[in-house]
């Protein structure tokens, strides 16, 4: 395959949600391309993570449907489930590593649960994942506990890359990191996403990353995507929220070459 | 997309050269190792032909270059004939990421790793015990100043506390002590029916649930009922940096959450206890009346003629020693917890086993300082 055709390997049609008597998601549509990164974004409590969940089978969806890779996931139980799930990675908050295990025998679960390979090379293909996620080889042999918030949400990357996956999903990867580490982190995804190819949905709060590496960013608000675009058509949409989200306070250092219509200090 | 198997072909006569072919992925990793370990180990191959391979990932990236040689470099890549541009960029990626070897890891069984285990093992045993004395101290202090009136008694948490340790308790406390007085009272049958002396069935009841049974039971249960409860409660507020901000806003975690705990399991505790006896003596006189012909009426007044009221108060008089050690270590195994919600569990675990440790010891020496009493 030589030729990169667009096609669509997650689509989201109509989805609904709801948590008792509130509607978190109602008529929700949603495409992402091969390849591509793709940023969601929207207020706390428009669902972002709820719309993760759903997509990878954490929730059952009230309503619609979500298809990976051209095909119907919505109501399969777990067992037909599998196949798709290895060919997706997810990354949780906090790197969601399992705190008995160490960082190398973290990253080995998946490749252990569903390849036979000889020792030698299951270790030096998860040495290679963890560095890969830029982590020293020093770390492979340390647990959890003994590594910093960064260094966890690497651990935590390294392991959702185990099986080569083809999506990518990360939940607020950016979130609790120093601006640093965050630059840092964003450009790690965009290298490795260039390198292995893999398409990325990224839930995130964070401008920096959309205006860093995302090529088109969806925005969630009123239960709904109400905008999928490049971030430079995103910001100059006038709904409401996203004016606030891009104009103001905390919205103008991020792009750089994007001066803000001056607001009255208040 | 249907996967191609991968395969290694040589090119006729022409050892130093073989073309790849098919999908190198990692589900075709251990085919490849299994079927090809020779081309994998001993390479010197120079000239390989890649122009027809599929997919490549970074196991397959791997493999291909173990077959480059055992620690290839990037001039080992021009080996490769009609390379895609995508799978150079990965293969150039992976090269730059194998730098680092693996570390070895830390194994050590010795004769002086034992030594020094059993070393932490008595310092932290150590320590354990002084902080739990430390921390009866400022229990102890605290509850005085409540009583002169320098502190105050939180008298909602308290009752609060009551109603769940207590009053909550009381059903499966009853229940339990019910059935094991049944249990006693078949099992004293069993032995005395030999004798001919099952009427003294009662007085075995009688004895064994006032003097130990009734309260044992009692606080074996609240150990690990409230006990756990007071650590996980304390515990999490201390991993939620809860017990901090208590004492910046300028209060006393003391006072505060652990004082209503200890008053009330040692008002409660006593009354459970209460309920256990009569509970245990109920479970007796049923099996008495129904299996030994034992009347309720004949139980009663045995147990009346009998059974002096110096056994209650000997059971009744560990009660309170018994609160104090459950909730103090529930209390103090809390306060230790340190950051993650798996710290939580640990020491609730701890807290269970040192109180029922701690009450059953505390119930031995009892029985010691009661027999040379002759009580």
């Amino acid at each position: 395959m030589t030729v990169v055709m667009p096609e669509a390997v997650l689509q989201v049609r109509g989805l609904r949600s709801v948590f008792g008597r509130q509607v978190v998601h109602d008529h929700l549509d949603l495409d992402m391309q091969r390849g591509e990164v793709l940023g969601v974004i929207g207020g706390s409590g428009a669902g972002k993570s709820v719309l993760l969940r759903s997509i990878v089978g954490l929730k059952r969806p009230e309503g619609g449907s979500v298809y990976l890779f051209g095909e119907d996931v919505t109501g399969l139980d777990d067992e037909a489930r599998r196949p798709f799930e290895r060919r997706y990675g997810v990354l949780f908050q906090d790197g969601a590593l399992f705190s008995s295990l160490t960082v190398l025998e973290n990253v080995k679960v998946p490749l252990l649960e569903y390849y036979h390979l000889p020792p030698d090379l299951l270790d030096e293909l998860a040495l290679l994942k963890i560095r890969l996620a830029g982590l020293p080889a020093e770390a492979a042999h340390k647990y959890p506990a003994q590594l910093s918030g960064g260094m966890r949400k690497r651990a935590g990357l390294a392991r959702a890359l185990a099986l080569d996956p083809e999506i990518l999903f990360l939940d607020e990867p950016t979130s609790g990191l120093d601006p640093v580490s965050a630059a840092a982190f964003d450009e790690l995804i965009r290298t490795l996403s260039a390198a292995l190819h893999f398409s990325v949905f990224l839930v995130t709060h964070d401008l920096d990353s959309l205006y860093a590496i995302c090529d088109r960013v969806a925005v969630l608000a009123d239960g709904h995507v109400i905008l999928t675009d490049r971030v430079e058509v995103v910001e100059q949409d006038p709904h409401p929220w996203i004016q606030s989200c891009f104009r103001g306070p905390r919205g103008r250092g991020s792009s750089g070459v994007f001066s803000p219509v001056r607001t009255p200090e208040t | 997309m249907t996967t191609q198997p991968a395969r290694v072909v040589w090119e006729a006569d022409q050892p130093t050269q073989a073309r790849l072919e098919g999908d190198w992925t990692l589900p075709q990793a251990q085919d490849i190792v299994t079927q090809w370990p020779q081309t994998l180990q001993t390479s010197q191959l120079l000239r390989i032909d890649v122009t027809t391979m599929g997919q490549l990932d970074t196991a397959g990236a791997m493999l291909l270059l173990r077959v480059l040689g055992s620690a290839p470099s990037a001039d080992d890549l021009k080996k490769l004939q009609g390379l895609q541009s995508a799978h150079r960029e990965l293969l150039a990626l992976i090269l730059t990421r194998r730098d680092m070897p693996l570390p070895a890891r830390e194994h050590h069984f010795s004769g002086r790793e034992l030594v020094i285990r059993m070393g932490k093992a008595t310092e932290t045993f150590w320590g354990q015990t002084r902080q739990l004395l430390g921390f009866v101290g400022l229990t102890v202090q605290t509850l005085a100043m409540v009583l002169i009136g320098r502190r105050k008694l939180r008298l909602t948490a308290t009752v609060f506390h009551m109603e769940q340790t207590g009053l909550d308790a009381v059903p499966i406390v009853t229940l339990l002590t019910f059935l094991v007085g049944s249990v006693v009272a078949f099992l004293g049958a069993t032995v005395l029916r030999d004798f001919g002396a099952e009427i003294f069935t009662v007085e075995l009841v009688a004895y064994s649930f006032l003097r130990e049974f009734g309260v044992l039971l009692t606080a074996i249960l609240l150990a690990g009922r409230s006990g756990s409860a007071f650590t996980a409660q304390i515990g999490s507020m201390k991993s939620r940096e809860e017990l901090d901000a208590i004492q910046v806003l300028g209060l006393d975690a003391v006072e505060l959450l652990v004082l209503p705990r200890l008053i009330a399991l040692l008002i409660m505790l006593p009354l459970l206890a209460f309920l256990a006896m009569l509970s245990g003596l109920l479970g007796g006189a049923l099996v008495g009346s129904m299996a030994l012909d034992i009347t309720p009426g004949m139980f009663i007044s045995r147990l009346y003629e009998m059974t002096e009221i110096r056994h209650f108060w000997v059971g009744m008089v560990k009660a309170p020693v018994f609160a104090f050690l459950i909730a103090v270590v529930g209390c103090l195994e809390g306060m230790k917890v340190e950051g993650s919600a798996e710290s939580v569990g640990r020491h609730t675990t701890a807290a269970v086993v040192q109180s029922i440790f701690l009450v059953i010891l505390a119930d031995a020496i009892f029985a010691i300082f009661f027999m040379e009493l002759g009580v």
